[in-house]
């Protein structure tokens, strides 16, 4: 049993819990994520760690109530407890000593980014933030990006807040000016990071995607989180949850992500709320072919 | 009772165990087997020869005294039978369950030799292995504490048989187990119809009993490192029982499309995360036209459950005959019975798809031609024999390599040249001093009785480490 400490809603059906966890938070890296149960009854949902207070012993996580275990977990209240919580799972974000360093997120993808942009500026990166959001309701850690980051810009598909239009957009203006990242870092949705990739890729910047693929165990047991990168098949919560953004086969994974789509499902949660630019995503990624 | 000769007991028939009939095996997830009652175990009993050199033992991988529990059976002596049982295997209700006799002991049994059904030494195992469950026996007084800590990684049959030896020899044993249950390829793999949950619970409790700590949800190598469990923590050794549970997939064209699984993940979210229940969350595919990849138990089990949750077909597809099958024989013959068709050498090609769901297998037909490594015979394809058969949900079940998450968990642990954890035979010690492994991660037979042999011989050997460092 692991103690809820605080449950804060950070936007529309977006809360962040921090949860009793000492070993997680003392033994977590950049990058890894944990599995939460909220009770018997519930799905294993793998979800990012978007802060941790070693000293406190908490971890901090982003969950967006979409379907019925993640609506489980966000309904916890502080002093209530969390079932199984399981991590930190995966490997860590591998920063190297980049010059310059851009997180590019979208969504509840944007919680993971957070610990990653900490490590870039520790490793002694310069970083800039892009993170978008379908409206001003859904933004949520602008204040922590604003802390962490030399550069932040937040951008809304319908233009209520900040640059309206997509996250690649100002990422590739950033890249015609010339302020070249070492490193790019993307999570959020699935067709988003499939479109940073093309944008990135005919400069050749080394560019590293965080994959939400489906996923039971987190121990390498069952395969469902299995995707292809380079032509191979790779197991994310053990050989990932990072690949080489420019080798990853976005396609596959957003088809497979719809495996339950007649279920409530992980699909929705990973894809939702960027339904409508999704086909604007898409046409950046055949843009390059 | 008035003694029999050998000739006499030969013509004893054998006891038949009774089954569920098809239609309430397929209503729900019962257990197939229904047991022997008292009468037919003491008739199956009588059958025994009480062999001066049994063979039975040579055939079984933990040296059970076979005659001696048997007689004890005829005897009446159910706990005395399940005790003597238990001198060199904890875990009779389990074996007597999933263990390849007809592979093991029975495949030894001299009346088998005679052209009769051998000594239903499996299903005698059983019952009194129940018999223990339902009519406990009291422990025997607590023994002397030695003041050391064991960790014991991963709870499948290796690590809970070390623990409980451990625990039994007087050490202080904590298990981590990554998962939110206990009891590894048992609790997740292996179905209710096949190993009631049940008994698995008992044996859990048992292990709790005697003073067995069991901590959940902790990955060794991630949520706890072993240098942490040799430094703070005080532990003064570590077993190693992590298992095989990494999927294999064949790398055919269509292996990622929606609708396929492994097995592990199909049986997982069957077995552990109870997909199969109503008030469960866990979503599955159901499928209608099931074809499932393999013939091994895995195979089977996974070919079952997808009958179970209402497909109309179900189809193995496996590239050997029916004679190499490396299943249980009645497991096979329960397939059969329950309505799973088989396509023997056939060998999948590729997968096609419909709009991202899997919709069609494409296969090659296979002769057998000579032996090959493993001794079975090695299928070739035949030119030009395509054939496609329509599904909407495949399951591979094909085997699986060490967890990936050995190396982690044991960093420059040696692994020889399949992946396997290497140890000194005769110690189970590796090649990091006062770490031992056992079952699925080292090489052998993948059984859940060798895993337990291996857990019974780590202990010892543990022991033997700690108390000679004194
Ligand atoms: C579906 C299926 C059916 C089978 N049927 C039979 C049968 O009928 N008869 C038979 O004899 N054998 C059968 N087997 C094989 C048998 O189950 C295995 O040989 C046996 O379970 C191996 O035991 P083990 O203790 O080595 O590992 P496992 O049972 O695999 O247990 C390993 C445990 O370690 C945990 N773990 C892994 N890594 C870590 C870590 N880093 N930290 C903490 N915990 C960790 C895992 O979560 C797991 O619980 C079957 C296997 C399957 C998959
Ligand atoms: S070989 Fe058969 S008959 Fe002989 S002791 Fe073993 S079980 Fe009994
Ligand atoms: S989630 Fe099961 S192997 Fe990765």
């Amino acid at each position: 049993m692991f103690e809820v400490t605080s449950n804060r809603q950070l936007a529309e059906g977006v809360f962040g819990l921090s949860i009793k966890a000492p070993q997680i938070a003392r033994h977590h890296h950049a990058g890894q994520f944990c599995i939460i149960r909220a009770a018997q009854h519930c799905e294993r949902v793998p979800l990012s760690i978007a802060d941790k207070d070693v000293h406190a012993g908490t971890i901090t996580v982003v969950v967006q109530a979409v379907g019925h275990s993640t609506q489980e977990i966000a309904g916890v209240q502080a002093g209530e407890f969390l079932l199984d919580v399981v991590g930190p799972l995966g490997n860590p974000t591998n920063v190297g000593k980049p010059a310059r360093g851009a997180f590019v997120g979208g969504g509840v993808g944007v919680a993971a980014g957070y610990l990653m942009l900490q490590a870039l500026k520790g490793a002694g990166a310069e970083v800039v933030a892009i993170i978008g959001f379908r409206t001003r309701d859904l933004i949520i850690y602008e204040d922590k990006f604003r802390r962490v980051s030399d550069e932040l810009i937040v951008t809304t598909d319908d233009g209520s807040y900040g640059y309206h239009g997509l996250v690649t957009e100002p990422l590739e203006q950033q890249l015609q000016e010339g302020a070249q990242p070492d490193l790019v870092i993307t999570v959020g949705p699935v067709v988003m990071m499939a479109a940073v990739a093309e944008v990135t890729r005919p400069y050749a910047i080394k560019t590293i995607a965080s994959l939400n693929p489906i996923m039971v165990d987190g121990t390498g047991m069952c395969g469902a989180c299995r995707v292809t990168v380079g032509g191979q098949t790779k197991f994310t919560c053990v050989d990932g949850p990072e690949f080489d953004a420019h080798q990853v086969d976005f396609r596959e994974l957003s088809e497979r992500l719809k495996m339950y789509k007649t279920n409530e499902s992980r699909a929705d949660e990973a894809g939702a709320h960027h339904c409508q630019v999704e086909p604007a995503y898409w046409r950046l990624d055949e843009r390059n072919g | 009772m008035n003694e029999m000769d050998n000739k006499q007991r030969l013509e004893l028939p054998h006891q038949q165990m009774a089954e569920l009939p098809v239609d309430r095996r397929l209503a729900g997830a019962s257990e197939v087997n229904v047991g022997y009652s008292e009468e037919q175990a003491r008739a199956e009993a009588q059958r025994c020869l009480q062999c001066k050199r049994p063979p039975c033992v040579a055939g079984c991988p933990v040296d059970i005294d076979i005659p001696a529990f048997i007689k004890l059976i005829s005897e009446g002596r159910y706990a005395d039978a399940a005790l003597k049982i238990k001198e060199t295997n904890s875990f009779p209700a389990i074996c007597g369950r999933v263990c390849p006799q007809e592979q093991q002991c029975q495949a030894k049994c001299v009346v088998g030799r005679t052209g009769r059904p051998p000594v239903g030494i499996g299903h005698l195992e059983r019952f009194v292995g129940d018999y223990l469950v339902a009519n406990p026996q009291p422990v025997s007084s607590s023994p002397e504490p030695t003041g050391y800590k064991v960790a014991i990684v991963g709870s499948g049959p290796a690590g809970l048989t070390t623990a409980g030896e451990l625990a039994k020899l007087g050490h202080e044993v904590t298990i981590f187990e990554a998962l939110h249950e206990p009891g590894g390829v048992m609790t997740y793999g292996i179905p209710e119809f096949r190993l009631p949950k049940d008994i698995i619970r008992y044996e859990i409790k048992a292990l709790l009993e005697l003073g067995v700590q069991i901590v959940h949800d902790t990955i060794i190598g991630r949520t706890l490192t072993i240098d942490e469990l040799f430094g703070e923590m005080g532990f003064a050794a570590v077993f190693l029982g992590l298992g095989a549970g990494n999927p294999r997939f064949l790398g055919i064209e269509g292996e990622n499309l929606r609708g396929v699984y492994s097995a592990n993940e199909f049986l997982t979210r069957i077995n552990l995360m109870r997909a199969y229940r109503d008030d469960y969350d866990t979503p599955i595919r159901r499928g209608n036209n099931v074809t499932v990849v393999g013939g091994g138990n895995v195979t089977l089990d996974s070919s079952r459950w997808a009958l179970r949750l209402g497909a109309e077909t179900v189809t193995i597809v496996y590239r050997r005959s029916r004679e190499e099958m490396p299943a249980r024989v009645e497991e096979v013959r329960h397939t059969e019975e329950e309505g799973v068709q088989f396509r023997f050498l056939s060998q999948p090609m590729r997968l096609l798809g419909d709009d991202g769901d899997v919709a069609a297998m494409e296969c090659l037909q296979m002769e057998l031609g000579e032996p090959d490594e493993s001794g079975r015979a090695r299928p070739i394809p035949i030119e030009g024999s395509e054939f496609t058969l329509p599904t909407d949900l495949v399951i591979i079940a094909i085997g699986a390599r060490v967890s990936p998450l050995v190396p982690i968990a044991v960093p420059g642990i040696e692994l020889d040249e399949g992946g396997h954890v290497i140890v000194n035979p005769d110690t189970l010690e590796t090649s990091i001093p006062g770490v031992f492994g056992g079952g699925d991660l080292i090489p052998g037979e993948e059984t859940i009785v060798r895993a337990m042999g291996d857990g019974r011989r780590a202990a010892q050997s543990i022991h033997k480490y700690l108390i000679d460092r004194e």
